[in-house]
């Protein structure tokens, strides 16, 4: 039987010249980045060449690189770091609707201390209008965060366009980067905000290091407190293992990207195209082209995710879902819910991410096993029986 | 570890008694395809026997493994033997389930139990008393900022 990974928006493999760079430091390299020795002097070195590389991934320079441990990390430290230092100026925030749980809870967080949290709407493909958030900025808006890219649907957000509001205004803009940095190009000058989120496993380096960037002279109220790493913004040790591998990462990411997302668009566009075409009653979640190079999203008719999952893993395909019976909360995706789609057919959800070592076989297989399972799962399901009946 | 034992994934890749009965005596209904799980079952009364019972699905693999295993444990059994079907003892049959799928998948019993109470009603024979029921909050389709974000909540 086939092993084929197409979960890569949940995991991705570390790739082998990542994990040599790693190997020193998970063996018998020594030395705190802030100790005065030559170990510690070492490691820091290693750590300031992957700041370095990191940056250059983004566009950026180095001194505006923090090193953290998760994507969900960055986003907490960019919406409560960034609301909480401007909370003189106003309390309110704005958020988009598809935002990552790591941003609206860190949102809803702060309602606890006087801050107020409004979300802006999303059109059917997932997409925020920059005429929206402008609306919605009041004097006492201090901060707006919108994704650039949603894990669930895929779609990228115009992210540019808002930052011109932004600017304008004279309000903060967060981008939760952490689906696309790595997988299409970013450059922060051009997009325009304040701060953007990223994570190392999301282009191949180890889970475990992640950064948030913030723009030059940007104020920042950190959410640990310690000792001075990262210029006094985020304490601890660091985990510069996998700081090291992520520097890595990011220097593979910038110098193969061109092939990736070619590569990538090329399998998806396939599986977008064909998989609507061969199971009936399906519908592609998120933007026909403004998306995520590997990201392939759909909500199937009739069926429950869970069910699809449960076959598929069976068949030697991993893939995920948001169906409310997949989330841990059992709530039906708030992303699937905010571009208007009707619940039952949330429940359809399936999500193939593909990554650089999936293959056209891998996709052609994917055509072959779907179609049964859903004919599987529809044969047992009694809203198919009612609407074969005309009954719905 | 996997999610589900041996035993309910037996029972969701190979459902026992999948369909409907034509002309059913008792049909019960439980859940709704918006909170994931929805279950239909169909029964045939002979004498005041389970003769024969059919389940559809929509839901999870515990939703279908919990309907196959209800449709067996009730098969041939006395409706009131029927009455007796817990949802606690379909999960032990199942070799148990996850935690979070007990309350919301568990259905089965309620769906057989509503088949009877449906046979009884059309034949005006008293309702037989119900056994402990899956205690299923029917979820809303309110899905506002406030649930969306809950999901962090302690």
């Amino acid at each position: 039987m086939p092993d084929i990974y197409m979960d890569h928006i949940s995991a991705n493999p570390v790739l082998p010249e990542v994990q040599q760079a790693m190997l020193p430091y998970l063996g018998e390299r020594v030395g705190n980045p802030s100790s005065l020795h030559k170990w510690g002097q070492a490691a820091r070195d290693d750590v300031e060449a992957a700041r370095e590389k990191v940056a250059a991934l983004i566009g950026a320079d180095p001194s505006e690189i923090i090193f953290t441990s998760c994507g969900t990390e960055s986003n907490n430290l960019a919406v409560k770091g960034l609301a909480l230092a401007n909370e003189k100026k106003g309390r309110h925030i704005l958020c988009s609707a598809v935002e990552h749980t790591s941003v609206l809870s860190s949102a809803k967080a702060l309602k606890r201390v006087g801050f107020e949290t409004e979300l802006v709407p999303v059109d059917r493909f997932g997409r925020v209008s920059p005429e929206d958030v402008q609306k919605r900025i009041r004097p006492d808006t201090v901060l707006v965060s919108v994704m650039q890219a949603n894990n669930e649907i895929g779609t990228i957000e115009p992210i540019a366009e808002i930052s011109k509001v932004t600017k304008e205004r004279g309000v903060l803009f967060h981008t939760d980067a952490v689906a696309s940095a790595g997988n299409i190009p970013v450059n922060v000058k051009t997009l325009g905000a304040d701060a953007l989120s990223l994570s190392a496993n999301q282009f191949y380096g180890p889970p475990g290091a992640a950064a948030l960037w913030l723009r030059q002279g940007t104020r920042l109220t950190p959410l640990l407190d310690g000792g001075f790493q990262e210029e006094n913004r985020r304490a601890g040790l660091e985990n510069f293992p996998a700081v090291i591998g992520m520097g890595k990462a990011a220097e593979l990411a910038l110098a193969d990207m061109p092939h990736r997302l070619v590569y990538l668009q090329g399998l998806r566009d396939k599986m977008i195209q064909i998989i609507p075409s061969i199971v009936p009653h399906t519908v592609q979640t998120g933007h026909p082209s403004e998306r995520l190079p590997g990201h392939a999203s759909f909500c199937i008719g009739f069926i429950e995710g869970e069910g699809m999952l449960l076959w598929l893993d069976d068949s030697g395909i991993a893939a995920s879902s948001v169906s409310a019976c997949t989330s841990k909360a059992l709530k039906t995706s708030h992303v699937l819910l905010a571009t208007g789609m009707e619940t039952a057919l949330a429940q359809g959800s399936v999500v193939f991410s593909l990554g650089i070592k999936n293959t056209e076989e891998d996709v052609d297989y994917v055509f072959e096993m779907l179609p049964r399972i859903v004919d599987k799962l529809r044969k047992m399901s009694p809203t198919y029986a009612k609407f074969l009946k005309g009954v719905v | 570890m996997p999610v589900y034992s041996d035993k309910v994934m037996d029972h969701f890749k190979n459902p026992r008694n999948v369909g409907e009965i034509e002309n059913a005596d008792g049909v019960g209904e439980v859940g709704n395809p918006i909170c994931g799980d929805m279950m239909t079952f169909y029964i045939k009364v002979e004498g005041d026997r389970l003769k024969d019972i059919k389940f559809k699905t929509f839901g999870c693999g515990a939703a279908i493994a919990v309907s196959s295993m209800t449709s067996e444990m009730g098969m041939g059994k006395t409706m009131e033997e029927a009455m007796l079907i817990t949802p606690q003892g379909v999960a032990d049959e199942l070799g148990g389930l996850p935690k979070v799928k007990f309350h919301c998948s568990n259905l089965g019993a309620d769906a057989l139990h509503l088949a009877i109470d449906d046979y009884r009603k059309k034949n005006n024979l008293p309702p037989l008393v119900h056994g402990e029921q899956a205690h299923h909050d029917e979820e809303t389709d309110d899905q506002s900022w406030d649930t969306a974000v809950d999901v962090v909540e302690p």
